[in-house]
Formats: C-alpha cells, sequence, structure tokens
C-alpha cells in the first residue's frame, strides 16, 4: 500500500473510530416485574427468569419475533427426519461461551440430557416430551449434533427458541453463556446487572460486534406505576409492557415514547360451566350446554365498544382462539365477530326461549339470569363485566356480576365447579397450537368449561380430539394448519370460549433508544436487544 | 350558643339533607345509576351529566346519590348489628366477671389479632354465587357488622364492669332488686351513652371498610354504586385530573365521616 494511502486509511479509521464508539456503549436501564427465580435457563418457569434467559442464552434457533420467521442462531442449519423424531444439527465453529469456554457439539447435548431428565422438572423440557422412552443424543463432530425423541415433536425446531445452551465443562456452570450478555451482580429484591459478553458470536453487517451496550440493569419493580413514574422522571429508558391507561397517559405528554405494536395474542374470554357434575340447576345445565345459547350471548356482545371504552382503542375484537397476529396459525376465513342483538334474539327464540317485557325466559318458563365471576382487583375485567351487563340486558338477560379473590376462583373453576359463568384471560406466548394441547383435549386440564372428561362429552369436543391430535403428529406445517384451522372453525361455531378482544402490545420506549422495534411476540420491547443502541446524549425515559 | 353547639348543628343539618338526598335518589337523580352512555364515557361536568361521567359513560351524579343511598343506610345498620353484639358479650362479661369475663374477652383479642381483611374476603368468598346484587350488598354489611364487635366489647366489658362495683347497684341489690329489674332498670340506661357512643364511632369506620373491600374489588359489586366503589374511580389518574367530578364519592365521605365525628357525644357529655 502506498505510503500516502496508508496514512488516508489511518486517517479515515481516526475520524470514523469516534461516531463508532458514540453510537455503542452506555446502560440500559428498564424493570423485571418480579424476583428471578432461577438463573438456569433450564429451570425457567417465572417471567422474570424468562427474561434474563433471553438475554443471557444463547439457543440454536432463533424466532424472530418481528417476522414470526425462524432464523439460525448457535446452529446455521438443521434437518428433521421424514417421522419427525430426528433433528439434525450443524453448529457455528469458533464460538465461545462468555468464560471463554469453546461451543461444541458436547455441550448441545449436555443441554438436552439435562433438558429431558426427569429428576430436574424442566418446564421448557416438558414441551419437548412427546412420548414413552429416552430421549438419544449422539455428536458425530464437534459441529454436529443429532438429538432423537421417542416420539415426533410438533413444532420442534421452534421449541429450540426457548432451549438456552449450557456449557458442559465451564466451571461457572449456567452461568457462562452464549447470549448477548451475562449477569454480572445480582442482588435480590433490588436489581440484576448484566454485563456485555465479549464473546458473543453476531456481528452486525459492518462487521462490529454485537450487542452495542455495555450492559443492562434491570431493577425488580413490581409496581407498574412506580415502574411508569420511573420512566417519565427519566430514570428508565423501556417499559416491556404497558397497559391501555398508562399507554394513554403517556402518549398524551409525548407520542414518540408510546409504542404499539398491533393486537397480540392474549385474550380475554367467558365461558360457561358445562361440567356435569357441576352443582347448578338443570335448566341453568341446560342452557349453557345449548350451542344456540352460546353464540347468541356472543352476537349480543359489543366487542368494538369494549376495545374502545375499556381499552382506550387500544385492542382487538376476538374471533377465536388465535389472534390475528399470530400470522401462520389464524385462520383467516374465520368471519369478523359481528354485534348483532337481533340476531342473538333470533338464534334464542330458535332455542327454545321466549322474550317480553324485556325478560328472556326459557321454555319452562325460568328468568334467564346467570351470574359471570371474575378476579377482584381488576379494573379492566370489572369494566369488561360492567359491559357485558348492560350488552346482555338488552336482550332481557339478567346476569349478576361476583368478583372473587383468585384462590377462591381457582377453586371454584377447579375442584368445587361451582359457578355458572366466568371471566378470565388467557395469555399466549407460544404461536404453536400445541401450546394449547391442555385447553383444546376434551381430557384438558385447561379445558375450562368442562376439564378432565374421560370421554369426550360432545361429538365436536371429540372431533377437537382427534384434530389437535392430527396437528400435532402431522409430517408438514400445512397439514397441520389445516387440522388446526378446521379446530378453530368449530370453537368458532359452538362458542365454548366467548372470546371478547386481543389486547394491544403496549410498551414505552425511550428517545434516547435507537433500533427498537416492539414486536407482540415476548419481549415485545427489548426483543432485538442485542442491536439496540444509545444516543450520545444518553436521555432517558420521557425526560426531554 | 358555644362554637361546639353551632358545630353540631351544621353537621346535623349536613347528615340530614345527604340523607334526605339519598333516600329521594329515585326523583333527583336523572339517570339509572347502571344506564351507559357509551359515547360519552369519561365526560367532563356539563348540564345533562353535572358531575360527568365514569369510564363506561355513567352519570356519576346518579351513581353518588344512589351510592349515598346504600352507603349511608347500610352502614348504620352494620354498625348497629355490632354495637348490639358488643353490648350483649361485653356487658355479660363485665356484669359476671371471673372466668366468663376471661374467656368473652379472650375470643374478642383473638377475633381482633385475625387479620379482619383476610376474614373478609374469605367469609365474601363463601357466599353464594346466585345472591341478587342488593342481597349481596345486604350480605356485605351483615358481614362487617358480624365482625365489627371486638373494639367495642373491650369498652363496653370496662364500662358494664365500673356499673357492677358502683355504690348504686350495691344499694339496689341490698334493696332486692332482682337481676332483670337491675339490667333493665339499673345497669342499661347507665351504658346507654358509651353504646351510643360506639354506635356513633362505628358507622364512619364501616362506611371506610366497605370503601377498602370496594376497592380491593370485593364490596359491593357492579352495577350498583356505592362509595366504596365510586371511590376506585379515583385510580384513574387522567380522568381524575380531566373531570375533577370524581372526586365528589371522596368529599362526600369526607363530609360525613366528618360530620359524624363533630356529632359524637364528648368525653363530658358521656361521663
Amino acid at each position: 500500500m502506498p505510503r500516502t494511502l496508508r496514512h488516508l486509511f489511518v486517517l479515515a479509521i481516526f475520524l470514523i473510530a469516534p461516531v463508532t464508539r458514540a453510537q455503542s456503549g452506555g446502560v440500559l436501564h428498564f424493570c423485571l416485574h418480579g424476583e428471578p427465580k432461577t438463573f438456569n435457563p433450564i429451570l425457567v418457569d417465572d417471567e422474570a427468569s424468562e427474561n434474563i434467559r433471553y438475554l443471557t442464552g444463547g439457543v440454536l434457533i432463533r424466532l424472530n419475533r418481528q417476522t414470526q420467521a425462524l432464523e439460525p442462531a448457535l446452529a446455521t442449519s438443521w434437518r428433521i427426519s421424514k417421522d419427525g423424531r430426528t433433528i439434525t444439527l450443524h453448529l457455528r465453529k469458533g464460538l465461545y461461551f462468555s468464560d471463554g469456554a469453546p461451543f461444541t457439539s458436547e455441550d448441545v447435548a449436555y443441554t438436552i440430557k439435562m433438558l429431558m431428565d426427569p429428576q430436574v422438572h424442566s418446564a421448557t423440557g416438558d414441551a419437548f416430551r412427546s412420548g414413552e422412552g429416552a430421549t438419544d443424543v449422539q455428536t458425530p463432530s464437534a459441529t454436529e449434533v443429532v438429538i432423537t425423541f421417542p416420539a415426533r415433536v410438533a413444532g420442534l425446531e421452534q421449541l429450540l427458541d426457548q432451549v438456552a445452551i449450557l456449557s458442559a465443562h465451564s466451571p461457572e456452570k449456567e452461568m457462562a453463556v452464549l447470549g448477548p450478555f451475562y449477569v454480572s451482580e445480582y442482588k435480590a429484591g433490588s436489581y440484576v446487572e448484566l454485563k456485555r459478553n465479549p464473546n458473543y458470536w453476531k456481528h452486525d453487517v459492518q462487521g462490529h460486534p454485537l450487542p452495542y451496550l455495555d450492559g443492562l440493569h434491570l431493577d425488580i419493580q413490581r409496581n407498574r406505576d412506580i415502574e411508569l413514574l420511573r420512566f417519565r422522571r427519566g430514570e428508565l429508558q423501556l417499559i416491556n409492557r404497558l397497559d391501555s391507561e398508562s399507554y394513554v397517559r403517556l402518549q398524551k405528554e409525548d407520542a414518540n415514547v408510546a409504542r404499539n405494536a398491533g393486537a397480540g395474542l392474549d385474550s380475554d374470554h367467558i365461558w360457561f360451566n358445562q361440567v356435569t357434575t357441576a352443582p347448578l340447576p338443570e335448566y341453568k345445565k341446560a342452557w349453557f350446554r345449548s350451542a344456540q345459547f352460546r353464540k347468541a350471548i356472543s352476537a349480543a356482545i359489543d366487542r368494538d365498544d369494549i376495545c374502545r371504552i375499556v381499552f382506550g382503542g387500544y385492542a382487538k375484537p376476538a374471533y377465536g382462539p388465535v389472534s390475528p397476529a399470530n400470522r401462520f396459525w389464524f385462520n383467516s376465513a374465520l368471519p369478523a365477530p359481528k354485534h348483532d342483538p337481533r340476531g342473538a334474539l333470533s338464534l334464542l327464540t330458535q332455542a327454545g326461549f321466549r322474550y317480553s317485557n324485556n325478560e328472556l325466559r326459557d321454555q319452562l318458563g325460568n328468568r334467564v339470569e346467570f351470574t359471570l365471576v371474575t378476579n377482584s382487583g381488576n379494573a379492566v375485567r370489572e369494566k369488561i363485566a360492567a359491559m357485558l351487563q348492560d350488552d346482555l340486558s338488552h336482550v332481557g338477560i339478567k346476569m349478576n356480576v361476583v368478583t372473587l379473590d383468585f384462590p377462591s376462583l381457582i377453586e371454584r373453576m377447579t375442584r368445587t365447579f361451582d359457578y355458572e359463568a366466568c371471566l378470565l384471560g388467557l395469555v399466549n406466548t407460544d404461536l404453536d397450537p400445541n401450546g394449547q394441547m391442555t385447553v383444546w383435549l376434551s381430557s384438558g386440564e385447561n379445558h375450562q368449561w368442562n376439564p378432565g372428561q374421560k370421554t369426550p362429552a360432545t361429538a365436536w369436543e371429540a372431533e377437537v380430539d382427534k384434530l389437535m391430535r392430527v396437528q400435532a403428529t402431522a409430517l408438514t406445517d400445512i397439514k397441520r394448519k389445516e387440522s388446526f384451522d378446521r379446530v378453530q372453525q368449530i370453537i368458532y361455531e359452538q362458542q365454548p370460549f366467548v372470546y371478547l378482544v386481543n389486547r394491544d402490545v403496549l410498551t414505552a420506549v425511550s428517545t434516547s433508544i435507537i433500533g427498537a422495534a416492539p414486536a407482540v411476540l415476548n419481549p415485545p420491547a427489548f426483543w432485538n436487544i442485542d442491536v439496540l443502541r444509545l444516543k450520545p446524549s444518553g436521555e432517558f425515559g420521557a425526560r426531554k | 350558643m358555644s362554637v361546639r353547639k353551632a358545630l353540631r348543628r351544621v353537621a346535623a343539618f349536613l347528615l340530614c339533607a345527604i340523607v334526605l338526598l339519598a333516600i329521594a335518589a329515585g326523583v333527583v337523580t336523572p339517570y339509572s345509576y347502571a344506564h351507559q352512555f357509551r359515547e360519552l364515557p369519561n365526560a367532563a361536568p356539563s348540564a345533562i351529566h353535572l358531575l360527568g361521567t365514569d369510564g363506561l359513560g355513567r352519570d356519576l351524579f346518579s351513581r353518588l346519590v344512589y351510592g349515598t343511598r346504600v352507603s349511608l343506610l347500610l352502614a348504620p345498620a352494620a354498625a348497629l348489628l355490632s354495637t348490639l353484639i358488643a353490648g350483649v358479650l361485653g356487658g355479660t362479661a363485665g356484669l359476671l366477671g371471673g372466668w366468663s369475663e376471661r374467656a368473652i374477652l379472650g375470643i374478642a383479642d383473638l377475633s381482633m389479632a385475625a387479620p379482619l381483611l383476610f376474614v373478609l374476603i374469605a367469609l365474601r368468598a363463601m357466599l353464594p354465587l346466585d345472591l341478587a346484587p342488593l342481597l349481596s350488598v345486604i350480605a356485605t354489611f351483615l358481614i362487617l357488622g358480624l365482625l365489627g364487635w371486638p373494639a367495642s366489647l373491650r369498652v363496653l366489658c370496662a364500662a358494664t364492669r365500673d356499673i357492677r362495683n358502683s355504690d348504686f347497684l350495691l344499694l339496689a341489690r341490698s334493696t332486692g332488686c332482682g337481676p332483670t329489674r337491675m339490667i333493665f332498670r339499673q345497669i342499661f340506661p347507665n351504658l346507654r351513652p358509651v353504646l351510643l357512643a360506639q354506635f356513633w364511632v362505628s358507622i364512619p369506620v364501616f362506611i371506610l371498610t366497605e370503601a377498602t373491600l370496594s376497592m380491593l374489588g370485593l364490596g359491593v359489586s357492579e352495577p350498583i354504586p356505592s362509595w366504596g366503589n365510586l371511590l376506585r374511580g379515583l385510580e384513574d389518574f387522567s380522568a381524575v385530573s380531566s373531570n375533577p367530578g370524581r372526586l365528589a364519592p371522596l368529599a362526600m365521605l369526607t363530609i360525613v365521616v366528618i360530620c359524624f365525628q363533630v356529632i359524637l357525644p364528648s368525653q363530658e357529655e358521656l361521663g
């Protein structure tokens, strides 16, 4: 290289370097909403630990939270056998854990063995338990792993997104990580400090090592109001999830920091008790078992009003068990829910009910009146209940609302079955329908309208059972979707759950953060933590 | 006229006015407390809605007046019940003395040591779910009344013990006065001021307890309003700042509690 050119090159580097440095570094502050119960990624069973796992864990295959597509991570490629039992993964070469231990196929084998060890009781591992027998892990070379499960595991690649690889040999055990950060300090009840992993494998398109940030300071703060206050004061730069009320307040103050990722996967819904042994009058059980009655209830509900009034417009009417936010699995053929009180009355008349003097009565002359229970202290659900009460009064139904403390509610829902209807929500963290097996199988514990059935009580439940098993064992996602589309159709027709709304995923991101792109999947605000940067001024929260 | 007397008159007038307003709720309110004006949620005060509307578009003035009826009529009923229980048990303990007194006071101490809020929550959860809303309101106050006696009991027991050891009771006994006559002619008239004081003191306590229960979502259930569940509207800070009418239940509660405190007989009057 000529001398002048070399000088120019050095000068160019000198000029660029401060800019690059200015865009990187810094510590991002935000909150965990509970104490992390463990730093061992295999044992994760709570939201706070899950967030730590996401920030520190290196996984073989990563689900891109924005595109909802699978991307290579520690594994550069993978192949699943035709019987769906075996996955062969090819690993990246020359990677190291945060403590400098090399990453090889042995680490993957060790992690899978720990995950599937019945003595470990891993909740993450439960998703992989497809049948009786042991899981076999072979390591033909340092960069190749072959895992064989006793039976087909549906959505196997996606499940690997939850498995952070442990080091088989590191003396630091689970504290040695392959993710963008590692835990450097933890003060129980106060904070978790994470530092940049110098051995993180990812680089940006310019070849700069990721993550850009030097570290993360995660305060443990259960109180969401205090979290919001601290964000507004500029002590935090990010809030992972906001309720609609706080979002509206924040948006009024500064529209740039309040970020809406759109309708999420979680839903609020009601259901009627259809348990045959429930201590309810027979005539009420007959109402609740009638699909027309449930469909009429669904038609009488004004979901748009619930979205507008209760959620300030930051929710969408729910179609069914799958939110439109779940791009692949949502059955787009389902018709949009419609508020149709006349249609509701017509359905009720067809089912033998009589409406006169603003009162609905069944064939035996009983006034249609039931009690809806929900958990106490939840202002949003209480508002929804009050709106349902009003909507149903327009078709002559008298609905009483009772709020119960959560343990009493669970006791009634799962043991005594002494309730008529219930309003609750379903938190969905998994895109794959396999995550909802216990909800849809008639034998499932979370088949809430009639749980733990020995044999399906109705023909449609039997069909749903069959379809769910078919989708769990089908060889291609297209075939699986065909079956699950039909499940969604049946649920739409039968309305065992009357779905109400899908809440929007609302976050707060300080204008000091560059690169934030909130998504509906967890963790919505910091799913792309490795590419987040802080502006040089380092201004915090909503403060200007 | 002393300042205290004047204050009492003002307090009594205010209380009477509020009670009358509550009784005449059906006449003075323009709308049903449950009617939802869905196009007007969180509306500011106007000629149509004097205090504005709540988050579901319900007229706040109507809800406040009906809520006053619920809180102000049922709290005295609960206070009466708890004072009666405390009177019977405290009177018995004070009169009999010895192991009976120790046993009754022990039960009262145990009851006071139990976390009242959790007991209330547990009892509320045990109620049948198909209770009509009005019955559930009455049941809530009934529970409050049934659980609220231990604090008054100690006071009443001490007062009865004083009467038992008094000279006039000794004189009555020595003149051959029977137990029934002694209770109704000697003890009860002397205990009446303490009973009345306990009754008056309990009313604001029950109003506030119901408010606490409602703040936890366990008080009077929707759509029936009470001061307690109206106070939950204060949780929404932005709605309060845009509509100060939301503070009306708090103002009403404060006025009523102060009025009760002013009306209460003083120590000298009791003595």
